[in-house]
């Protein structure tokens, strides 16, 4: 869903017998690295790469809300922001929100909305910033990643953990979290987030999708993106009892 | 205030008729308001048309121009859709610079045309890598009582059924209809606990923003989705949508075919 290459060409070859151009297995996912806590300044923050994106989020909040009249009396105010840096991509990206970042930010926040306890916090506001530092396909899912253990850093309460993971459609076949090649030459993108809740899958939070698929392919990604979102949400896990046991180790 | 307060009203008139099975204007819950299309209704413009879905009325207006294509397709036209939600199409819209809403309107039409492969953009090509023509899909709101998103596909892709290329007026060979060869269509539910109404009203949205748009093309193959709204959607309740998308989609697409 780049803003300018939005046409596609199948001029390269994506699947090698059962391998991918980069050697994953169709069910593989890039490799994963996420910290928390990696900010001083923010009240929780995330360092998270997923293959080649390299994305970083805080949490400011909750806090008030400014301008005061954006405040509501019965809940808090959430706001996300997706943010490509200028050097994050091929070409220098004019710096600043174009219409991707806005839509992907819309429907980033409306994700987290659905599962961030708001209620408790009338009159004030959670603000959710994630820049992209570099991107290569699927950095919303890994802005949603970073987000999620972000908020949980900050100790905002929440129904369970977001997670997100694409599945593309390359030479025919469902593949799981496309890198960038597998999203400009194939057939279909389809970006996913879960709200995963006492170690199971129980809805969906995030659901987009452009491109050509079958109702059958559609069932095999769905397959494919709740095994790849059970492994991440580990990961996130791992990450953040990682922080709190460090901290506890630190503080006797 | 005095806004909010109707708001409430309706948003529990909207939910008691749906415990009893009901929608508020009586329809089932897969219906559609009445369609209405009509075409070339601006003359200036390279095809147009005017949708009215119920009391929603949109126009879109087609125009072309001779531009440098992307480099990646130097063979190709481009496609550029734009979305005006205009302050006399609701009281709730505002002038100025677009909003993420009808940025998302906007994106969401335009992917159900672009990924259908609705329009041949092979055959909008004047000279390689340096003419091509770009279609500019311009979406006004002209009354907002609810989903004019699927207002707004179903009135751009009836206007490109209507659009000639302006070669005359710009001095590149004869005129020729614009080479359309899908019909997406989408179809946008509003996703209430465990029941949805497709074509949602204005009333009806007073329970909440909470839509799910697929997008599909006549090969009943998926083209578009979005999921819009803070809420959380179950697997099962997907595919059962998915599936009222789809036969809905083939009816307005035989509806289409006629205009």
């Amino acid at each position: 869903m780049s803003e300018s290459n939005e046409e596609k060409k199948d001029e390269i070859q994506l699947i090698f017998g059962d391998k991918r151009l980069d050697g994953r297995r169709f069910d593989e996912l890039r490799n994963i690295k996420i910290e928390a806590g990696i900010l001083k300044r923010a009240d929780g923050s995330c360092y998270l790469e997923m293959g080649k994106n390299i994305v970083v989020a805080a949490v400011y909040g909750p806090r008030e809300v400014h301008p005061r009249h954006l405040q509501n009396p019965s809940k808090a105010v959430i706001r996300y922001r997706y943010n490509m840096a200028p050097f994050s991509v091929e070409e220098r990206k004019r710096p600043g929100p174009d219409r991707r970042s806005v839509e992907i930010s819309k429907v980033s926040r409306e994700a987290l909305e659905a599962v961030i306890m708001k209620e408790l916090f009338p009159r004030s506001g959670i603000d959710i910033f994630v820049e992209v530092l570099q991107a290569d396909a699927g950095s919303r899912t890994a802005c949603l990643n970073a987000a999620s253990v972000a908020l949980v850093d900050a100790g905002v309460p929440m129904k369970g953990m977001i997670t997100s993971v694409a599945v593309a459609k390359a030479d025919g076949v469902m593949v799981l979290d496309p890198m960038k090649e597998e999203d400009n030459y194939g057939e279909a993108d389809i970006p996913f987030a879960f709200l995963i809740r006492g170690g199971k899958i129980e809805s969906i939070a995030l659901l987009q999708m452009d491109g050509r698929v079958t109702k059958d392919e559609l069932r095999e990604a769905f397959k494919l993106a709740k095994k790849g979102a059970m492994e991440i949400y580990k990961l996130q896990k791992e990450a953040i009892m990682k922080k709190y046991i460090s901290e506890s180790v630190e503080n006797g | 205030m005095v806004e909010d307060i109707l708001v409430d009203i309706k948003k529990d008139y909207v939910l008691s008729k749906l415990r009893e099975g009901e929608r508020i204007d009586g329809r089932k819950f897969d219906e559609f308001r009445k369609i209405e299309i009509q075409t070339n209704v601006i003359s200036k413009a390279e095809g147009s048309a005017l949708v009215k879905l119920g009391n929603t009325q949109v126009i879109v207006g087609i125009k072309m121009q001779i531009g440098e294509p992307f480099p990646d397709t130097p063979d190709k036209g481009i496609i550029i859709t734009n979305a005006e939600l205009v302050p006399l199409a609701s009281p709730t819209f505002e002038p100025g610079p677009p909003d993420e809403f009808s940025i998302e309107l906007a994106r969401v039409v335009d992917r159900g045309i672009r990924e259908s492969e609705a329009v041949d953009l092979n055959k909008l090509c004047i000279e390689e890598g340096e003419k091509v023509w770009l279609i500019f899909i311009d979406i006004h709101a002209l009354d907002d009582d609810g989903n004019l998103l699927d207002a707004s596909s179903l009135a751009a892709i009836s206007a490109l059924l209507m659009t000639t290329v302006p070669a005359e007026r710009f001095e590149v060979g004869d005129n020729y209809p614009l080479p359309v060869r899908n019909l997406p269509v989408s179809v946008t539910s509003l996703v209430i606990g465990d029941k949805f109404l497709v074509d949602p009203s204005k009333d009806e949205v007073s329970v909440g923003n909470t839509f799910l748009t697929i997008t599909t093309d006549q090969d009943d193959n998926i083209v578009a989705m979005q999921k819009s709204g803070s809420y959380l959607l179950k697997e099962d309740k997907f595919f059962e949508i998915l599936d009222v998308s789809l036969s809905k989609a083939r009816e307005i697409r035989e509806y289409l075919k006629n205009i």
